[in-house]
Parts: structure tokens; C-alpha cells; sequence
């Protein structure tokens, strides 16, 4: 960057690290939302609580568009064949939050049509509890998620680093 | 429950005597003002039929249908019915016993077209075949699904895993179909997860061109299993899954089952605890149009009016959760009166937000109601004619705005209703427009009501003092030793309601709100059936878009406000 007196200030950092903020600070939100839990979301994206203050606001109903799953209420037996594949249709990489006791684990529906949590189905990165978790517990959880980002801690970078051990050993 | 409410609902001698003479084996009058009639299988499309069209009698209107299940008896179901006359206000109950092993019944879908999915559901949670239905299926549990839920020797944990391999389609989707011009039609499939079905809804649409020439709903994406969780609670245990039935106002459900378990005890809330039921009733009301109307105006591109709205929700979150603690999912309903009083400040904060709220509506209602986009594209669109709107069994804004006055408030009132003053708006052109404005002017009744309810709340408890119900004081559990008993048996056992039967219902936000709740006398509900609004009115919606566009079909599903909680239960 050339300064006004004609030298140059310079930042290294690694390729690696440089992404990491950039993705950490534009997550594009897909709201899988299917309950009561999905009502507390629309409070977070509001004007009151505003989520674009965390640079998290650009809903994206369209997988191939989005980042972050957030999986706002109950999913059911019958949900779960297209949650799983909504997941697969997202481009990597991507992360998922739980929002609420439901989606964690089943909640209070310990019941003969409900999934006891979505990770039976899909790999989760933060759980936030809550019937429904209140806006600002959600807010939490997605600055955890970029907490978790900038730190490499995510399901992504897990599943990352194990395929390039395995190809470090097979190689 | 008020006296008062009772007798409107009875039938008068005049009319008993009009009943037809023929299997039915016995009429009883039910301490809910049914009705009630055991009428014999092979009599009940004539006994059906005699009910709605004997002048005099008129049951127009179809409520719900529903199993229950007595392991125990010969007959092992009793299939029971519930209608009424919006005329004259009287209702039945019609039951049909029916042996496990020949649990097959005439299909009532000719006499009303409610009796679709009702049916439906009764095959699905019991295994009772309709003869006749147009098209019997599972509704709410998944096609993988094996044995009926709510059959009593059903585990309640017993679950079954769907794959893809096993979705659903409709037979009709995977024919090939040429339309007039020799062209192919195409078969296009919506949700369950679609930004603009609002939750978990499928409808699956045959196109030709931009019309749907045919169309079909799969629901149950969000069924779980509420009615079985309250045969697995206790009677109070239960309000915290009301909540979760209609989100978006869960105060209602939760007062409207209080209200129907109070009157199998026999007891009635406090005249305070009644006017605050209705004050924070009113406002869950305006949070539902609220939602409902935002939510409507997004899917048609306006998405300002959806920040005006929820700033209502928000402001009214803020009421609840100094009253309940909770913003959403409140519990705050008791049977017996409420969790505990209002905060101080009650009454100040409810006149701010009475000051504060119609500048919204007002907003909204100069950026909209006379817009020429708006009005375009809802106007004529998604009408439903009075007649048919009520044999669907349509309740609440949605048949208001094709132009019946039915509002269980002012039909049959609870909570006091009927010394309050409010208008019951109607439209009378049925359409996606009329839809809107009734419950524009419908916020505002509210707004009207819960002045008045505010200017004339009383002071006193706001729980029963009976001790059977609600647990004694904790100053008098310290020092006497009847309450302290009384505290431990409440904890313990909890509420013992009286064996009985009965049908409660209340206006929803979206309309009739029903509870039908048997009791064997224990301390858990032998069952609970919701009669939810919303699941009458979806059912007409893919006869309603025969014939449309699909951008209307969209318009036309915000109208209808379909809550998956309450719907899938
Ligand atoms: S966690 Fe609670 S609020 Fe959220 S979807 Fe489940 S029941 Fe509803």
C-alpha cells in the first residue's frame, strides 16, 4: 500500500489465515427453518436485532448460494430425506448451526416422527440451546462460528486436515 | 367457561324433536352443551345427512372428525364427529363405535367437504377405513411409516426412517400428459423446504404453460406427534406443547385448552386472570396478522411492510416476556388461571403499546391497501365463494372474508367477550384482498378490546384458590400443614380431572381453535384431539388453484396463513 510520503507499509499474513477472515466476515445464511425457531430467526434478521451488523445478513434460500445452514426447528422423519439433501447441495465450504433444543436434539419430542437431532443426519459445528433460543443466543452462535473459523476448528477444516493426512501417507 | 356460553351452544326441545328417529341409540346432553348422539354405523350417512339438511337442525358446518381407542371394549374405536349449526348456534357430537376388525365406516365427504382430511387422519393415527373417501392415504406420518400412531398399544418412541427412495409422489405426476394444443404439460413440485411455502409445506402442481391444471398437498412435515405426547403428560404439562401448535400466537392455544380442561374440573379462572387472558390474547392476535400479513406482502415483493410489522411482534415480545419470561413460546396459561400475576408496570406498558402500535398498521395500510401492484395482483385472485369456503370448513378471517360473520367471540363468549364492544369485520368478495383487509380491520378491533380490557381490570388472584387445581400459596405451605399436604399431592400426582368428555373451542387467530379432551380420571388425558384452523383451510387450496398462475398460488398460500405447528401438529 504506497503511503503519502512514497514508501510502502506492508502486512504478511498467510493465504490460509487471509481466507479464513474473509469467509468468517461474509457468511451467507441458508435458513433451513421449519418451526417456532424459525419465527426467533426472522427476529434476528430484523430491524431490532439486525444481523447484518455481524456481515451474516445476505439470506440465501438457494444452497448452491449459501454457506451456513442454520436448522431453525423441529426436523421430522419425513423432513429428513430433504435436509440431507439440501446439505449435499452446498458447496463446500460450509457450516451448520443448530438452532434451538429441537434441531440439537429432538427437544421436548421424545416421539415416534421426530429426529432426535440433526446429527444424525448431517455434521453440526455449534449447538444453540434455546425453546426457541432467544435472538441474541443465536447472535452467540454465529459469532462463535466465526470464532471457530478464524481458529481453523470447523467440521470443514477437521474434514480438510484429515484428507490431507490421508493423501500425505498414501503419497 | 360461562354459563351462558353453554346454553347458546344447547339445542332447544323444538329442534330435539326433529332428530331422526333411526339408529340413533341414545341422545345425552354433554356439560359442553353437545349434543351428544351414539348413532349406529349403517344409519350414519342418513343421520349425517337428516342433521344438515332437516330445516331446523342445519349443521352446516363441519368442525372435525377424529379415532379414539379403547383397548379394552368390544368396539374397540369410537369414530366422533363434530358439527354445528352457525345459524343457531346449537353443536353435536356425533359418535360411531366400530370393532377393530371391521373398522370400516361410510366416508362423510359427500355431506361436507371437510371431511376430506379429517379422514384422512383418522386412517393414518387409528387404521379406521372410510368407504367412499376420494382418496384415503396417509396424511401426516411418512410412507415408511409402519402400524397407527395413536392407537394406545403404539410406543410412543417407535420410530421409522424414511429414505429417498420412498418419497411420495402422486400417481397423476408421473403420467405424461399432452394439454389441448398437443404440448407437454410439466409436473413442478414446491417445498418442503421453499422459500415461499413458509415453513414446511409440499404442494406438487401439474403445468401447463403458467396454470396449474392440477394440483396436490402433502402435509406432515412438521407432525410431532403433540397428541400423543399429551396421553405421556400430565394435565398442566401439556401447555407448553399447546404453545407450539399455532407459533405465532401461542397464548391462544394455550388459554383455549385451559379453558376446555377447566370446564371438565368444573372450576373457572379469577375475573382477573380472565381479563389479562384476553388482553394478551388480543395481542397475540395482531402478532399473527402481524406475521401473517408480512409475510404475504414479502412473497408478493414488498418487503417493507414486513419490517413494519415485526417491529409490532417485537414490541409485543417485549409485553410477554416481562409477563411470562418467555418472548415466543410463553406457557404463561394455567389451568386455573395464569402462572402468576402481570409485572407492576403492566398497565403502562399495554396503553404504550396501544399508542404505539396503529402507527404501523397505519403505515402499512397507506403504503398498501390502495396500491395498484397490490391490488392487481390480489384482487379476484384465490376466491372462494361463501358456500364453499363453509363446506370445507373454513373458520375465522378467511371465511369472514367471503362473507360469514362467524366469530366464536361473539357466536359463543368466553373469557367475558360479550362485555366487550368490537365489530366482527367481513368482506363479502372472498378473494386474497378481502383476505387482507379483514384482518387489517381486525388488528384494530383487538387494539379496541384491550382498552377496554385494560380500563376495567380488576384487581384480585389470578389463580383458582382450589386446591385440587392450584397449588396453595407458599407462605401458607410453611405454616399449615393442610396446604403443605395439598403441595404434595399436586407435585406428585398432579391434577386428577374427573372422568368426562368435552369440546372446547375459542377463536384462534386463524379461526375456530377446537380441543376435544377425554379424561378417564387419572392424572394424565386419556386423549387430546386439536381441531387446528388451519388444517380445514388448506385443505381447500389445491382445489383452489385449479386453474391459476403460480405467482397467485403463492399469493393465495400467504392469504390462508398456514401455520405447519398447528396444521401437522
Ligand atoms: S426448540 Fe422449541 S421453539 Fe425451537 S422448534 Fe423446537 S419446540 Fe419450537
Amino acid at each position: 500500500m504506497r503511503q503519502p510520503d512514497g514508501s510502502s507499509t506492508f502486512l504478511t499474513t498467510r493465504v490460509e489465515t487471509m481466507l479464513r477472515w474473509v469467509r468468517k466476515n461474509s457468511l451467507w445464511p441458508l435458513p433451513f427453518g421449519t418451526a417456532c425457531c424459525a419465527i426467533e430467526f426472522m427476529s434476528v434478521v430484523s430491524s431490532h436485532y439486525d444481523l447484518a451488523r455481524f456481515g451474516a445478513e445476505v439470506v440465501r434460500f438457494s444452497p448452491r448460494q449459501a454457506d451456513l445452514m442454520i436448522v431453525a426447528g423441529t426436523i421430522t422423519d419425513k423432513m429428513a430425506p430433504a435436509l440431507k439433501r439440501i446439505y449435499d447441495q452446498m458447496a463446500e465450504p460450509k457450516y451448520v448451526i443448530s438452532m434451538g433444543a429441537c434441531a440439537c436434539t429432538g427437544g421436548f419430542y421424545r416421539a415416534y416422527h421426530v429426529v432426535q437431532g440433526i446429527d444424525e443426519l448431517i455434521p453440526v459445528d455449534v449447538y444453540v440451546p434455546g425453546c426457541p433460543p432467544t435472538p441474541e443466543a443465536l447472535m452467540h452462535g454465529i459469532l462463535k462460528l466465526q470464532e471457530m473459523i478464524q481458529n481453523g476448528e470447523t467440521h470443514h477444516d477437521r474434514l480438510k486436515n484429515r484428507n490431507d493426512d490421508a493423501a500425505a501417507i498414501a503419497g | 367457561m360461562t354459563a351462558s356460553r353453554t346454553e347458546t351452544m344447547t339445542l332447544p326441545q323444538s329442534q330435539a324433536d326433529l332428530l331422526p328417529k333411526e339408529g340413533i341409540t341414545s341422545v345425552e346432553l354433554g356439560e359442553d352443551g353437545h349434543t351428544v348422539l351414539t348413532v349406529e354405523r349403517e344409519h350414519l350417512v342418513d343421520v349425517l345427512r337428516s342433521l344438515k339438511e332437516t330445516p331446523g337442525l342445519d349443521c352446516d358446518f363441519l368442525a372435525d372428525i377424529c379415532g379414539v381407542d379403547y383397548p379394552q371394549r368390544d368396539t374397540r374405536f369410537d369414530v366422533v364427529y363434530h358439527l354445528g349449526s352457525l345459524e343457531h348456534g346449537h353443536r353435536f357430537r356425533v359418535k360411531v363405535p366400530v370393532a377393530e376388525d371391521d373398522a370400516t365406516l361410510p366416508s362423510a365427504y359427500g355431506i361436507w367437504k371437510a371431511a376430506d382430511w379429517f379422514e384422512r387422519e383418522a386412517y393414518d393415527m387409528f387404521g379406521i377405513r372410510f368407504d367412499g373417501h376420494p382418496d384415503l392415504k396417509r396424511i401426516l406420518t411418512h410412507e415408511a411409516f409402519h402400524g397407527h400412531a395413536l392407537r394406545k398399544d403404539y410406543v410412543p418412541s417407535q420410530r421409522w426412517l424414511l429414505t429417498e427412495e420412498n418419497l411420495m409422489t402422486p400417481k397423476w405426476a408421473t403420467e405424461k400428459r399432452a394439454n389441448d394444443d398437443h404440448m407437454d404439460t410439466q409436473v413442478l413440485n414446491l417445498g418442503p423446504s421453499h422459500p415461499a411455502t413458509h415453513g414446511t409445506l409440499r404442494t406438487i402442481a401439474r403445468l401447463d404453460g403458467e396454470y396449474i391444471t392440477e394440483a396436490e398437498c402433502e402435509i406432515g412435515y412438521l407432525h410431532r406427534c403433540f397428541e400423543k405426547m399429551c396421553e405421556t403428560h400430565g394435565w398442566q404439562q401439556v401447555i407448553p406443547y399447546t404453545d407450539r401448535l399455532n407459533y405465532c400466537s401461542s397464548m391462544i392455544n394455550g388459554v383455549g385448552y385451559a379453558l376446555t380442561v377447566e370446564n371438565l374440573i368444573g372450576i373457572e379462572a379469577p375475573p382477573r386472570a380472565q381479563a389479562i387472558r384476553v388482553i394478551l390474547s388480543e395481542f397475540s392476535r395482531i402478532m399473527d396478522h402481524a406475521v401473517c400479513l408480512g409475510a404475504n406482502l414479502v412473497d408478493l415483493g414488498a418487503l417493507t411492510n414486513f419490517w413494519y410489522f415485526f417491529q409490532i411482534r417485537e414490541e409485543i415480545y417485549g409485553l410477554l416476556e416481562s409477563c411470562a419470561g418467555g418472548r415466543l413460546t410463553v406457557s404463561y396459561a394455567r389451568i386455573g388461571g395464569l402462572e402468576h400475576d402481570v409485572p407492576l408496570d403492566f398497565e403502562e406498558h399495554v396503553r404504550s403499546l396501544l399508542a404505539s402500535i396503529p402507527k404501523f398498521i397505519n403505515d402499512v395500510d397507506k403504503l398498501v391497501t390502495t396500491n395498484k401492484i397490490f391490488r392487481d395482483r390480489t384482487e379476484n385472485v384465490g376466491t372462494i365463494s361463501a358456500e364453499d369456503a363453509l363446506a370445507w370448513g373454513w373458520t375465522g378471517p378467511c371465511l369472514r372474508a367471503s362473507g360469514i360473520p362467524y366469530d366464536v367471540r361473539k357466536a359463543h363468549p368466553y373469557l367475558g367477550y360479550d362485555q366487550y364492544d368490537f365489530d366482527v369485520p367481513i368482506a363479502t368478495t372472498g378473494d386474497t384482498y378481502a383476505r387482507y383487509l379483514v384482518r387489517m380491520e381486525e388488528m384494530r378491533q383487538s387494539l379496541h378490546i384491550i382498552e377496554q380490557a385494560i380500563d376495567t381490570l380488576p384487581p384480585g388472584p389470578v389463580i383458582t384458590d382450589d386446591h385440587h387445581v392450584a397449588l396453595p400459596p407458599k407462605e401458607k405451605v410453611y405454616t399449615e400443614m393442610e396446604s403443605l399436604i395439598w403441595h404434595f399431592k399436586l407435585i406428585f400426582d398432579g391434577i386428577k380431572v374427573p372422568p368426562g368428555e368435552a369440546y372446547g373451542f375459542t377463536e384462534g387467530a386463524n379461526g375456530e381453535l377446537g380441543y376435544y379432551i377425554v379424561s378417564d380420571g387419572t392424572g394424565r388425558p386419556y386423549r387430546i384431539k386439536v381441531r387446528p384452523p388451519c388444517f380445514a383451510i388448506y385443505q381447500a387450496f389445491p382445489h383452489m388453484l385449479e386453474g391459476t398462475l403460480i405467482p397467485d398460488a403463492i399469493a393465495i398460500l400467504g392469504s390462508l396463513n398456514i401455520i405447519a405447528g398447528e396444521l401437522d401438529r
